[in-house]
């Protein structure tokens, strides 16, 4: 059983937001960490000093590794900020202040 | 005009709601500040409304409690409850609790938080809860290496899960809520791996005897979702190269050394992983309340030493959603007493002390049997980052240690800039700690979160305005007492 079905949950209509241009499935009220799992991504930040690839950790706006650019701003807490239709997501680079 | 006495209750958790709802039913005017759309907290976290979750209570424990409280909050006319508001430093107007506007709670709005907004109260209960500790491996920065309760948090708000096939570990009683929720919600939990020894429970039933029946309900759920259980172990490696593809777990020994020749792989997309947890008190610390260790001090009536401020809950000590409830409902009833001016009787609240009691108990013998293995940072290699934000690796900090005589977390932070980043050393803390060698200290934050600058020179713009205006009321104050005092100067002039 998925979460969804498990709490069954009946959503508003989905809708669409970019990540990196791709169009990625959102349902209301998600934030865009969940949007972005429900689509099998776990990683949307690479670190400033190694590059590395890094995605949710704490989950609850505590650690920031979730950072990520939504509409033109960087430094985003993907785990808190919640979408709407039409967002565009993009992967952040380092302090996401070079793009 | 007199008016009611308002309290500022930070943190819509268990805590705040048991607070603001024994405060409000006393005749208190309470504003209810919390930085989630819903209330409820981490405990009672909320599908997003958008979601029309039917089934919530699918993925919660203890439904009805919630039941209660949320009924009570949306029935209570006197509390005024504030979402998306995150508190980043409650400032202290004046030396007594009984001058009214004592406080003033900061606070910023939305998920984008740069707008500014300030709650003025008489009193204020700091009900912000915790979050966790999770301590460093080989790997653990990887994608898909989550905390047990984030992933539990994702789970509860957004409906979604991490990955398919998953390996809960650490230590401490959320990892079994958190194993269960993620297998009735499709993921395969290969194993749930517990550093501790379950046979130390034993020598704790009394404390924890209340607790077997939840226990052993657990143990049936893990059972029927095919869940290993492997208590004594650990995981000491995540692998792979842009995600987690597999975990060594290894066994432990009676001291907490990982059993050299025991370390097996197990192939996951997820790790959740935690090692108990800490309270947050960051506010606490700026309105300069006197901290037990890592917990916020609080007296019988849930009092910090600073008049006018309360505490309860998590930040108090880690005990859980039970004990936050108690500790907010004497909290809420010990301040209606104060504003109103009286002296409590906590005999009205003997029930919730008694059970503070019992549960403040249980709590410390699960601390004692669930602390992270004795020697942790022995499997933490040198490359291993420690610090997630200035990705400080282990090898740093001991140098820092070893080479230049750092001593204490902070000396560290200097050294090596661990702590120094976006979450201000809130997940290294504990680890740079147990690498030092030395006590977790409070990390004295001026503030709870990152705050605009843009909001912080209007805050001190405002707040020189304020000055200006009380130097000038002051000041025909004073020449109106002098009118008043010399009329003879006046005439003469």
């Amino acid at each position: 059983m998925n979460p969804l079905e498990l709490a069954d949950a009946r959503p508003g209509p989905a809708f669409t937001v970019t990540l990196d241009g791709r169009e990625i499935p959102a349902l209301p009220g998600q934030t865009v960490a969940a949007a972005l799992w429900a689509a099998g991504i776990t990683s949307w930040r690479t670190t400033r000093g190694q590059g590395r690839p890094r995605g949710i950790f704490c989950g609850i706006g505590v650690c920031f590794d979730c950072l990520v650019t939504v509409n033109d701003r960087p430094n985003q807490r993907a785990c808190l900020v919640t979408l709407r239709p039409g967002d565009a997501i993009r992967t952040q680079e380092g302090t996401g202040h070079d793009d | 005009m007199t008016e009611r006495p308002h309290l500022a209750v930070i943190g819509a958790g268990p805590a705040g709601l048991a607070a603001s709802l024994a405060a409000a039913a006393r005749g208190v005017r309470v504003t209810l500040i919390d930085a989630a759309p819903d209330a409820g907290g981490q405990f009672y976290r909320q599908p997003a409304t958008g979601l029309g979750a039917r089934r919530p209570q699918a993925l919660h424990h203890q439904w009805r409690t919630w039941e209660r409280l949320r009924d009570g909050l949306a029935a209570q006319a006197d509390i005024r409850h504030l979402t998306e508001h995150h508190v980043w430093c409650v400032e202290r107007k004046s030396s007594g609790s009984d001058r009214p506007d004592a406080f003033t709670v900061h606070a910023l709005l939305g998920p984008l938080q740069e707008e500014p907004a300030t709650v003025h109260a008489d009193a204020v209960l700091l009900a912000t809860g915790g979050y966790e500790r999770v301590l460093p491996f080989p790997g653990w920065t990887l994608p898909g290496v989550v905390t047990a309760g984030g992933a539990q948090a994702m789970l509860k708000a957004g409906l979604v899960v991490p990955g398919r096939v998953a390996v809960v570990a650490g230590t401490g009683p959320l990892l079994l809520p958190v194993a269960t929720g993620l297998a009735a919600a499709g993921v395969r939990v290969e194993a749930l791996v517990e550093s501790a020894d379950p046979k130390a429970v034993v020598r704790h039933t009394r404390a924890l005897a209340a607790k077997l029946p939840e226990a052993a309900r657990y143990a049936a759920r893990l059972l029927r979702h095919r869940v290993r259980f492997l208590p004594r172990n650990a995981v000491v490696e995540a692998h792979g190269d842009e995600r987690v593809e597999s975990v060594t777990v290894a066994a432990l020994d009676a001291d907490g050394r990982v059993r050299p020749g025991t370390g097996r792989r197990i192939p996951c997309d997820t790790l959740a992983i935690g090692h108990g947890m800490l309270p947050h008190t960051d506010l606490a610390e700026t309105l300069g309340c006197r901290l037990d260790g890592v917990r916020v001090h609080a007296d019988e009536e849930q009092r910090t030493d600073v008049p006018g401020v309360w505490a309860a809950g998590e930040s108090t000590g880690i005990g859980g959603a039970a004990l936050s409830l108690a500790e907010g409902h004497i909290a809420g009833r010990s301040i209606a007493a104060r504003l109103a001016g009286r002296t409590p009787d906590p005999r009205g609240w003997a029930t919730a002390a008694k059970s503070r009691t019992k549960l403040g108990e249980f709590a410390a013998a699960l601390d004692t049997v669930y602390a992270p293995p004795a020697h942790w940072t022995e499997q933490v290699t040198d490359d291993t980052v420690v610090c997630r934000c200035e990705e400080v690796t282990a090898g740093a900090i001991r140098e820092a240690v070893g080479g230049l005589g750092a001593a204490d977390v902070r000396t560290v932070k200097l050294l090596t800039r661990a702590g120094m980043g976006w979450c201000q050393g809130r997940m290294c803390g504990p680890a740079v700690a147990g690498l030092a060698s030395c006590e977790l200290t409070p990390a004295r934050r001026p503030f709870a979160r990152p705050v605009p600058l843009g909001v912080l020179a209007q805050e001190a713009q405002e707040a020189q305005e304020a000055e200006a205006t009380d130097a000038a009321e002051a000041a025909r104050e004073t020449r109106k007492a002098q009118d008043h005092a010399h009329p003879t100067e006046k005439e003469l002039s």
